[in-house]
């Protein structure tokens, strides 16, 4: 295997392994329209980082996480509803990108490759980027993973028992910020959210406490990531949609399996 | 009377909206002291409950407890999420214990230690609130704050929550404030009662609240004829599978 595929496949596998246990906050918290904007957003900030010639990588990231705090403060002077704002910055940040990138047309980008991804733009300096980001994360994931938990159980229980409820909800957001903003080039834009959604919901049948369903969520992740890749080298299809058609058939093979199973043994 | 006072609320105030919710509402709740609040609908109870617990700020009036009050709250209801798998025993460890207190022992005074593995969106309403008392009692409590603790559980479970509630109040001796429409079995282990209905009506010892003509106005006659009929015992008990014990309180 050439070099690419493999910056590519372990720069997948990184994203999988955190994916997995921020996914299952997502997916208990119903956080994935909240994904899906941070991950529309990022696409204003590739368009402002070609715009004014900065790194990419840091402005998509910059611009996730400015996104995030706006999204967090928003939220807390409930004037709309999480769901009308989240429709509005999605859509709206999604277009202003689209329009800058089609109006800078001094630059020809590969738009395809960020909505989609695409596993030839992986470089070296990207994977150290993902390395470190899917590192911190999963440390922060691991120091306050119960914390972070009881305030998804029960946030007013949390907060009685002195549990920093908001700072922890403004790190859970800043962390999907996070590891939005260094996937999109191995996922795209579109696609991201699939990763934190699908794999955890593929676990859920299978677990029996929120340990085990986050863990799970990590192997079936993996497990898509190295699927979807080897599809995307011998096929030649694109990174992004095959890594989430392998994912999606793993999610039906656990609903699909134990009724299979089931049927056979009466 | 003379113990430590635990928590003290004084003339607290609170509009949501136009809406006067409470308006200059006190009470506190001493140690070892039983304090119910009851009222229609509606009322304001929950809401001085928040602020009590400091979950809601009050327009005006003060909240004065001692610091690093150890409170246990039981709040009315828990909704888990249909994608969370989570067992009783994982419910439990993700509380802030301030001191070690196994959990095999909590479960074991709030009489659910066979429910330990059982997964929390399978277990009936009433063996839901003795989890949710359990989660109160594991911040080994000086306050117990309770809400509607007895919701959703039977008539024959109502009276054992309560007598467990009070078997507590008396071995940790802690001080409990809870929210109650079950008057008739809570007037007899209460020692204040508070009718509230945005303001205080009236507080006091149960039997001088009965008599009380705003709690009759509140109520009606007829609960005040329950509270007078409700001074038989029953000369036997069931468990929690509804099977015929032999008497173990009283």
């Amino acid at each position: 295997m050439t070099d690419f595929i493999l910056r590519a496949l372990l720069a997948g596998l990184c994203i999988a392994i955190v994916a997995g246990p921020l996914g299952a906050f997502v997916v208990w918290r119903r956080m994935s329209y909240f994904g899906d904007t941070l991950a529309h957003s990022s696409l204003l900030g590739i368009a402002i980082g070609i715009l004014l010639d900065i790194n990419l990588q840091l402005a998509v990231i910059a611009s996730s996480v400015l996104f995030a705090v706006i999204l967090i403060l928003l939220q807390r002077n409930k004037t709309l509803s999480t769901d009308t704002l989240l429709g509005i910055l999605a859509h709206s940040t999604l277009a202003f990108g689209m329009l800058i990138l089609s109006l800078s047309s001094a630059v020809q980008i590969n738009l395809v490759g960020y909505l989609f991804g695409d596993l030839l733009t992986i470089s070296t300096v990207d994977l150290w980027w993902i390395a470190g980001c899917a590192a911190v994360v999963a440390t922060l994931l691991a120091v306050y993973w119960n914390s972070l938990l009881a305030v998804t159980v029960h946030e007013e229980l949390a907060r009685v028992e002195g549990v920093p409820v908001d700072r922890l909800h403004a790190m859970m957001v800043l962390m999907v910020a996070l590891l939005i903003a260094v996937s999109m080039k191995i996922i795209g834009v579109l696609l991201i959210t699939s990763l934190l959604i699908i794999p955890p919901a593929a676990a859920r049948r299978l677990a029996e406490t929120p340990e085990q369903m986050a863990l799970g969520a990590s192997v079936v992740g993996g497990l898509a990531v190295c699927g979807g890749l080897l599809m995307s080298y011998y096929l030649d299809t694109p990174a992004g949609p095959s890594i989430v058609v392998a994912a999606c058939a793993f999610f039906l093979l656990s609903y699909l399996a134990p009724a299979l199973l089931g049927r056979r043994v009466q | 009377m003379d113990n430590l006072c635990l928590v003290q609320a004084k003339d607290i105030s609170i509009q949501f909206g136009d809406r006067q919710v409470l308006q200059e509402v006190s009470l506190s709740v001493r140690q070892g002291q039983v304090v119910t609040l009851i009222g229609p609908n509606g009322a304001g109870k929950t809401t001085l409950v928040r602020i009590i617990l400091g979950l809601l700020a009050p327009q005006s009036g003060s909240i004065e407890k001692p610091k690093n009050l150890r409170i246990g709250y039981m709040p009315q209801k828990l909704h888990i999420e249909p994608t969370m798998p989570i067992t009783v025993k994982r419910f439990l460890e993700l509380a802030r214990h301030t001191r070690a207190t196994p959990i095999d022992a909590i479960l074991e005074e709030v009489q659910i230690k066979h429910l330990m593995d059982h997964q929390l969106r399978s277990i009936s309403g009433g063996e839901m609130q003795r989890v949710l008392l359990a989660r109160a009692l594991s911040q080994t409590p000086q306050l117990l704050v309770l809400d509607e603790p007895a919701q959703g559980v039977d008539v024959a479970g109502q009276a054992d929550l309560y007598q467990l509630i009070n078997d507590i109040r008396s071995r940790h001796n802690c001080g409990v404030l809870m929210i109650s429409h079950d008057l008739h079995l809570v007037m007899a282990k209460t020692d204040e009662v508070i009718c509230l209905n945005h303001h205080i009506c009236c507080h006091g010892h149960p039997e001088q609240v009965s008599m009380d003509p705003s709690y009759l106005a509140l109520f009606g006659k007829k609960e005040a004829k329950n509270l007078a009929v409700y001074t038989h015992h029953h000369n036997h008990h069931h468990d929690l599978t509804g099977e015929v014990v032999e008497h173990t309180h009283d």
